[in-house]
């Protein structure tokens, strides 16, 4: 935590969560912010930020983020994830419980907690399992996990087959009040599948997971919302269907949120066929697959879906069925992504390149800047409960968590660049618009890219 | 002697053979392919076809060169193919056997291929169960790839001998119709030859149950499908149908395991609906073609008395095979290239 004031200045100001909208500075002091409004002038020995053309707002917040510690440090730790985190814009991120040993105790939560203060650059809120060593069969302490620090519950990447146990899990979670986070998969369905089902798997011959084994458990976890009056919040939703059945379940005063990721809204299942055919474009009249075809770095679960679903997802974000835009920050080793596509692991790098690629859809126009920022600051907040309390906002007496960036600049992703461990990401080599200038954690500089205007105290 | 084209070049010898018209390093699919790439093919092979009607059966072609089977699935022909293909053209022929079991205790595809293209391989072919395979190690390695049967993706050299035996029964490809019968979901050789045919002009028919055809041909909402990215073929799901004045069928091998995964109700079933029979395939045009691209089940989804009957060519297939194979090592590491 900063103690020494920090100034910046003449930036347009977003803060959804206060409808705030303008052309203003921002004053920050002992972690806090203590002035938002125009014409602040600098205490004394404060450092100051000329942020002219840029735009301020919230630190962004994660939902669904994987640091893979404990048991895959090889793959990413709560140091790296953070850094990446940081360089990404986000003040606050979730790292969700499928490490090992997995999320599945008071115990472990306080251990990736302790890490988190020792190691981390920005905050880290964890999710715990719903059931004991995921495995879907007992209920997990999720209580006692609560108390620790766990922000909401998920058995990520397995769903909760058993529907009476899911039952159950919706049932207790009323009693302290957290969402369980529901990774919708119907396993039976997606056996065999390594992408989207549909013309790309077949012309690949590679086994299709359909958009139905996503929404069969998003409906039937919608009935047990409803049966048990518990809240449920639907993660990484990615096909038109699953849209569907949440905005008639909100319809319905169902207590359901939803979060999608940036590459589930900006790219879709051709891209498996690597980034030359996604640039040639349909049109193109070549029948041969590109060189860099079975591209790993698109293979992700769920799996990237089409263009309407892509449409779907975008739709929904604008008309608030779906809350938040979560990363699912799937960090891999080199060896789990250069081999067999089959066998490659599933998960996208994304925390550096969400806001890049997110901007995408600002100046095609699908998107309200507003819109985007709330996504990722007050709506994430909203559903993160006490913890949570004040974050994703620029109030007076709030922490101070804020990004800079700058909306127009161009930067093209490389991989030298990327500081995760993971650098398996379907965006390498693409050029991107939006570019995160600084990240600012609890009043302190955790990142600032080169060209950032600063002066004053060091 | 340079001649690109032409009846000329189809009475060549392979000593006269010179084939500056083909441009690819790898065999990874036929979709790559044009109608005159695949002609070429067809030249090259009726050298080869030459070659193998002669008493001593081997040129010095690729003598000095590597050539190594890397093979992760089992397989008996395409294997003993590639290898006597090679040793006609005298090149060195490497073995590597390599055991699914291997893959799964953590022995890395890439480094295999590393270790191979470091003791000077020239040509690898591949056999592999995840489809792409080929498509990685053409990544990874300068070595020519030649795709010897990925997953369900694609089989390229069963492609191309299919075409050229069937280019010795009729005057031309174009416009024949040809039903592949049977397991369409899961079949890399079905795969690469809607693609071969389809550029060679043939109309393409796929008949099978419901549940064993790719969920994409049935549908019309998928606008690429008619776009260029998958040529347009016929579904049709009544086997009567499908063979009504058809000029060749293609029953592909049912696996029992089918069975098991739900896709059929019983092998008796299928049989019953779908197995090429004597009297389904009275249904064909007069002078038709019953092919197979082995192992063949006989009994399941073909009778024997069909298997080896008259219209049978499939002995004709795995002979000709040495051939295609020979041609397709000669392009891409030998004159062609």
């Amino acid at each position: 935590m900063k103690a020494e004031p920090l100034l910046i200045r003449g930036g347009r100001t977003i803060d959804p969560s206060s409808k705030l909208d303008d052309i203003g500075d921002i004053l920050l002091q002992g972690g806090k912010v203590v002035g938002v409004g125009s014409g602040i002038t600098a205490p004394e020995y404060s450092t100051v930020i000329e942020a002219a053309g840029l735009v301020i707002c919230p630190g962004f917040i994660d939902l669904h983020c994987h640091l893979r510690e404990p048991g895959y440090e090889h793959k990413e730790t709560v140091a790296s994830g953070t850094r990446a985190a940081a360089k990404g814009g986000f003040t606050t991120v979730c790292c969700m419980p499928n490490t090992n040993p997995p999320l599945d105790s008071a115990a472990t939560i306080e251990y990736v907690l302790a890490k988190s203060r020792a190691e981390g650059l920005v905050r880290v809120l964890p999710v715990g399992c719903i059931t004991k060593g995921r495995q879907g069969k007992e209920l997990a302490e999720m209580a006692e996990m609560a108390r620790a620090g766990a922000v909401a519950f998920s058995d990520d990447g397995e769903p909760v087959l058993d529907s009476r146990i899911m039952r159950h899990a919706l049932e207790y979670s009323l009693s302290f009040g957290l969402p369980l986070v529901d990774h919708c998969e119907d396993k039976a369905l997606s056996a065999g599948g390594v992408m989207n089902e549909g013309w790309v798997s077949n012309r690949l011959g590679l086994g299709g997971i359909p958009a139905a084994a996503e929404e069969n458990m998003v409906a039937r976890d919608i009935s047990l919302a409803q049966q048990t009056g518990a809240r449920i919040h639907i993660a990484h939703v990615s096909t038109a269907g699953s849209v569907e059945l949440i905005r008639r379940a909100k319809e319905k005063g169902v207590r359901i949120t939803a979060e999608v990721t940036p590459h589930h809204l900006t790219l879709a299942e051709d891209r498996v066929m690597g980034r030359e055919f996604v640039a040639a474009g349909y049109s193109c009249g070549a029948r041969g697959l590109p060189s860099d075809s079975y591209d790993t770095d698109a293979k992700v679960n769920p799996p990237l879906r089409t263009a309407a679903d892509i449409e779907a997802l975008v739709e929904a974000v604008g008309d608030g069925t779906i809350d938040a835009i979560a990363t699912d920050h799937a960090p891999h080793a080199w060896e789990d992504k250069v081999c067999e596509f089959g066998l490659a692991a599933v998960g996208i790098s994304g925390l550096e390149t969400a806001l890049g690629a997110l901007m995408g859809l600002v100046s095609r126009g699908d998107l309200e800047l507003n819109t985007l920022v709330s996504k990722l600051t007050a709506g994430p907040s909203g559903l993160l409960g006490s913890r949570a309390k004040g974050l994703g906002s620029l109030v007076e007496g709030f922490a101070a968590d804020i990004v800079i960036f700058d909306p127009e600049a161009e930067w093209v992703v490389q991989e030298q660049d990327i500081v995760s461990k993971g650098k398996n990401t379907p965006f390498k080599g693409a050029t991107l618009r939006g570019k995160v200038m600084a990240t600012i954690f609890e009043g302190g500089l955790v990142y600032r890219a080169d060209g950032l205007k600063v002066r004053g105290a060091k | 002697m340079a001649q690109r084209k032409g009846n000329a070049t189809e009475s060549q010898t392979i000593e006269q053979m010179d084939t500056p018209a083909w441009q690819h390093r790898h065999v990874l699919d036929v979709d790559c392919l044009s109608r005159d790439d695949i002609r070429l093919v067809f030249q090259t092979t009726d050298a080869m076809m030459e070659v193998l009607s002669r008493e001593v059966r081997r040129v010095p072609t690729l003598r000095g060169k590597t050539i190594v089977t890397l093979f992760y699935e089992p397989s008996t022909r395409t294997r003993a193919s590639f290898e006597m293909a090679a040793k006609n053209l005298s090149a060195d022929v490497v073995s590597f056997a390599a055991s699914g079991s291997s893959v799964e205790k953590g022995e890395s595809f890439i480094d295999t291929l590393r270790t191979l293209q470091a003791l000077g391989a020239d040509a690898i072919i591949i056999r592999h169960k995840q489809s792409g395979a080929p498509y990685v190690a053409a990544r990874h390695v300068s070595a020519s790839i030649l795709n010897a049967g990925d997953g369900w993706h694609a089989h390229p050299s069963q492609s191309l001998l299919d075409m050229y035996t069937l280019r010795r029964h009729f005057p031309d490809l174009q416009g024949l119709r040809i039903v592949m019968l049977g397991d369409v979901l899961h079949s890399r050789v079905a795969r690469s030859n809607i693609w071969g045919m389809t550029t060679m002009g043939a109309q393409v028919v796929l008949c099978c149950p419901p549940t064993l055809l790719p969920d994409v041909f049935s549908r019309s909402d998928h606008g690429p499908v008619t776009s260029g990215y998958l040529p347009e073929v016929t579904i049709e799901t009544d086997v009567e149908k499908a063979l009504d004045g058809a000029d060749v069928v293609m029953p592909l091998r049912l696996q029992t395991e089918r069975q098991e995964a739900g896709l059929l109700p019983s092998v008796r079933e299928y049989v019953e609906r779908y197995q090429l029979t004597v009297a389904r395939l009275r249904l064909l045009r007069k002078h038709s073609v019953v092919m197979h691209p082995g192992p063949m089940n006989e009994g399941v989804e073909i009778s024997p008395e069909v298997a080896y009957g008259m219209q049978s060519v499939i002995e004709e297939q795995v002979s000709v095979g040495v051939g295609i194979r020979m041609a397709l090592l000669y392009l891409v590491i030998g004159g062609g290239r």
